[in-house]
């Protein structure tokens, strides 16, 4: 990802001492996007990884385990951001859960906090008081409640209930099939089919 | 062959395990189970199976011979299938590998299903990897989609086209139909992804952005029902209504109103709305108006519009919640440049964000201060930074103290202030300074003609408490080498002399040559400011002797330096006092890389010339050799060379940083017609900085009669590859012309 700050001081006088120090950037080639959300425990283990970026899997790898480690080391009392590489991360302890999404540098953290918050909220009322056990035994469903939200790094559906509701569809869609399944092969099984 | 057992089994099995091998076993198993799964082609459970393989591939383990049964996955028929395929898909399968595009076809056709939630699963999976291959062959679908009544779809249809046109920006195109109606919709997640949609295109193409300005009176519209309407509870957040739709509306306007008088004024009264009545006792309150006030800073806001952003970033910095003041720091920053004075105005709160227990409010605190810093303010702001620099992590230091010393250097009220600054640094953060400081500090204080006794005798009594700090020494070897005469003979005015004798100063110098503390230069600076005492003071033979030994140092550099003094000594004593006289008042040299200051006082011998290396250290100037100058020579090269419009760049290096890359831009025109209203722009990636100074003209003359130049400085600290993206503007004939382009040919010398 190519981060850039592009610079147009032509009615700027050139700037005094501090230069160094300041970033200037008056016209910017568009950086908004989450580039990846990591899950992990409080010992580090992933609990979901979820990729807008194409990456390899080695490359996504060394990215999770730097990651993970960055942000145990954080203390209790330090912001829920950090700059990382050239992207900015925003994370949020949830019980014994690390939320961590990676933004870009023109995206406003304090709204993807929200976005996390949002993403709990949904799973909590999916699973009813989530915890860390429902995630690890039922992981595929955190996915498809976080495709039913975010799409390419964005926000989809802003209204709890719809995510909800098309997620609650989908399932019986599921059930659905899986019943008419099991009613075909019993049916075959006594010979009525 | 018994069914594969369960997901859910396989979880709580796996996580029995007590030791990673015990794991690994049970993996393995399992893997060799399911593989020959799949080789039965069992359509039964290949679900079950991929869904085991996902899990295990999370705990980090290989999952590549999944990757086909995901697309048979996707290909059957049954829902749970293609929901676990499709899944799969997008975490098994790449862009690099030549599979995925096997799932174009899948992708189509479901695209086309007839239920919705298929539709969807297609959907969510081109908008997230679909690789430029895929997204170019079902465009088309997408921008069906994007036409439906269907709002469910139509939501989705919108993120996966940015995802399209982020991946092949030329089919942008094709779905501006389609964008026609998308802000009249009710529904807000079709909403909220077609303002994400407008807002890539317009960010991507100015004259689509010139076509979407019209816009602005609906956006400004939707944002104020969005304010104004009572409580919803489908969108509500702690009081807010939808403010994930308020925050990306707030944005597209900040694009639509950049540069534009009209748009600006007309979404002047909403912003002054939200950022008077949005609630800001929680997070998603502040975030609105975080968002609210990076448009008010770059739009052409009016004045009173841009101090309430201010003062909105002021109230931030006094928030309790750590991750507003981050917040406002970090805009702040952006903003102090054009809005110097509104941004003084919270100096105070800023210094005292520098007490702050978070290393990146610390960051930020610390580089706004510098940038605040003036002559008005110098004595009191630097109380406060070197306060600082006692204090802060060692990752700081090194950038505290090189901002001390420029800000010094510019705005020092008094010499005697300075020097103090100076000494203040060096003795707390002595070890943190960087290198090139050195020479710097050494000129100024020689051109600090009526501080030289006071400045000795600090540096001499910074020496007795601590010699292991380089840079201090180093500058404090010098100083005592060159008026060690006024440091006996306790001429200070500015404070009480001290009484010293010239062998106790000698003591010290010696002593600096045997401490282990002491690097090689450190021992090189001591031992010609030895030397240099020989003409001050009158232990001559003590000299001598201490010349002499040297004269057999192991270590090279010294070794050459003694022989040459001991030379001095014997054959040219008569030469000896010229030679060693006190040194001139120095200019600044221009750049050209790191020179020495060639300083020569009658005639030299022996000739040594000798070819420096380039620098960390920078040696001192020393009147007993012809040091040559090392002109870092960095070869031109042509960055751009299109249409008759011919870009050159020439290189200096910054002295005394290196780190800073100067680069001087030639633009030459071979048409027949002039270039009017040339603009030249520069990106570099975000581990540089860029500074672009006044350009020579805004018009290129034809047929090469004349050349534009302009300065850039680059700062380099990490010493990246340097890579840079520049975009031209002008007219020319008549027509407007604009070009992106990459410029990737920097001669290494311009970098390393």
């Amino acid at each position: 990802m190519f981060i850039v700050v592009l610079c147009d001081c032509l009615s700027l006088p050139p700037t005094p001492s501090s230069h160094l120090f300041i970033h200037i950037s008056c016209f910017v080639i568009p950086s908004f996007q989450m580039q990846f959300m990591l899950l992990f425990s409080r010992q580090g283990k992933l609990r979901l990884q979820k990729w807008y970026v194409p990456l390899s899997d080695k490359e996504k790898k060394k990215i999770t385990r730097e990651l993970v480690q960055t942000v145990l080391a954080r203390k209790p009392k330090m912001c829920s951001f950090l700059e990382w590489r050239d992207l900015k991360i925003v994370y949020k302890r949830y019980a014994s859960l690390y939320f961590c999404c990676a933004i870009e540098d023109q995206d406003n953290e304090l709204i993807t906090l929200e976005i996390i918050h949002r993403y709990v909220e949904l799973l909590d009322k999916y699973f009813g008081s989530v915890c860390e056990l429902d995630i690890i035994f039922n992981f595929e469903k955190a996915y498809f409640i976080l495709d039913e939200f975010l799409l390419g790094g964005e926000a989809q559906e802003t209204s709890k209930k719809n995510v909800l509701k098309a997620i609650e569809q989908a399932d019986l869609l599921q059930e659905d099939a899986k019943d008419a399944e099991t009613s075909r092969s019993m049916l075959e099984e006594i010979g009525l089919m | 062959m018994p069914a594969p057992i369960r997901l859910r089994e396989l979880i709580r099995t796996i996580r029995t395990a007590r030791t990673q091998a015990e794991e690994r076993e049970m993996i393995q198993k399992e893997c060799a189970a399911i593989r020959s799964s799949f080789r039965e082609e069992d359509n039964t459970y290949r679900c079950r199976n991929v869904a085991k393989l996902l899990y295990m591939h999370m705990l980090g383990y290989p999952a590549h011979f999944g990757q086909l049964e995901c697309l048979k996955l996707i290909a059957s028929q049954k829902f749970t299938d293609k929901r676990i395929g499709y899944l799969g898909a997008m975490l098994l399968l790449d862009e690099r590998q030549d599979v995925h595009l096997l799932m174009t076809n899948c992708i189509k056709n479901d695209l086309n299903h007839s239920t919705q939630y298929v539709q969807g699963l297609a959907l969510c999976t081109l908008g997230c990897m679909g690789s430029s291959e895929m997204c170019r062959d079902l465009a088309g679908e997408v921008e069906k989609l994007l036409k439906t009544s269907n709002s469910y779809l139509r939501k989705k249809a919108a993120l996966c086209a940015v995802h399209v046109i982020r991946k092949v920006p030329e089919l942008m195109e094709m779905f501006l139909p389609a964008t026609k109606n998308l802000l009249s919709e009710k529904n807000h997640g079709v909403l909220h992804t077609s303002v994400v949609l407008l807002t890539e295109m317009c960010e991507r193409s100015p004259d689509t952005l010139a076509h979407f300005r019209k816009l602005v009176p609906q956006l400004v519209r939707i944002l104020k029902n969005l304010i104004m309407s009572g409580y919803s509870p489908e969108h509500d957040v702690s009081g807010i209504s939808d403010p994930f739709l308020q925050v990306r509306i707030l944005r597209l306007l900040r694009i639509l109103g950049k540069n534009d008088d009209d748009s600006s004024e007309a979404m002047n009264d909403i912003l002054a709305q939200v950022a008077t009545n949005t609630e800001t006792s929680k997070n998603v309150g502040n975030a609105i108006l975080y968002e609210t006030v990076l448009t008010i800073m770059d739009i052409k806001s009016e004045s009173g519009l841009r101090v309430l952003a201010i003062n909105i970033l002021g109230r931030f910095l006094l928030n309790n919640d750590k991750n507003i003041r981050y917040v406002a720091l970090t805009s702040l920053l952006k903003t102090v440049q054009t809005d110097h004075n509104a941004v003084q105005r919270h100096r105070s709160t800023i210094v005292d964000c520098l007490k702050d227990l978070d290393v990146s409010i610390k960051r930020r605190a610390m580089e706004l201060s510098f940038a605040l810093v003036n002559g008005n303010n110098i004595r009191g702001m630097m109380k406060e930074l070197l306060y600082f620099l006692d204090s802060c992590d060692p990752e700081f230091k090194a950038d505290c103290a090189s901002g001390v010393f420029l800000a010094a250097e510019k705005y020092a009220p008094s010499k005697r202030w300075h020097i103090d600054t100076i000494m203040r640094v060096l003795t707390t953060a002595g070890s943190y300074v960087r290198d090139d400081s050195v020479p710097n500090l050494i000129q100024l204080i020689t051109n600090s003609v009526e501080m030289h006794a006071y400045t000795v005798q600090r540096l001499y009594k910074a020496l007795l408490d601590d010699i292991s700090q380089q840079p201090l020494v180093q500058v404090a070897s010098w100083c005592i080498g060159e008026y060690g005469d006024l440091l006996v003979s306790g001429q200070c005015e500015e404070e009480e002399p001290i009484q010293v004798t010239e062998d106790e100063v000698l003591d010290v110098l010696e002593g600096l040559l045997v401490s282990n503390l002491s690097t090689p230069v450190t021992r090189g600076y001591s031992l010609t400011a030895i030397m240099k005492l020989s003409t001050r003071f009158s232990s001559v033979n003590r000299i001598k002797k201490v010349v002499s030994i040297y004269g057999s140092s192991i270590d090279v550099e010294l070794q050459q330096r003694a022989v040459e003094y001991n030379a001095l000594f014997k054959k040219y004593d008569h030469m000896r006092p010229a030679l060693l006289e006190r040194m001139p008042i120095m200019e600044k040299t221009a750049s050209n890389g790191p020179t020495e200051i060639v300083q020569t006082n009658g005639e030299t011998e022996p000739s040594t010339v000798e070819a420096k290396h380039p620098p960390p250290v920078t040696q001192p100037t020393n009147q007993v050799r012809i040091i040559s100058k090392n002109i870092y020579c960095i070869p031109s090269m042509t960055a751009y060379n299109k249409n008759g419009l011919k870009i050159d760049f020439t290189f200096e290096r910054a002295n005394p940083n290196p780190n800073i890359a100067v680069i001087t831009i030639h633009a030459t025109n071979s048409t027949e017609a002039e270039m009017t209203d040339f603009v030249f722009q520069a990106a570099v990636p975000k581990t540089f900085q860029l500074q672009l100074l006044s350009p020579s003209s805004n018009v290129v003359p034809a047929l090469n009669q004349g050349t534009v130049t302009q300065v850039i400085r680059v700062l380099n600290p990490q010493k990246q590859q340097l890579r840079m993206r520049i975009k031209l503007t002008y007219t020319h004939k008549g027509s407007a012309v604009q070009d992106l382009a990459e410029v990737n040919n920097f001669p290494p010398q311009s970098w390393q």
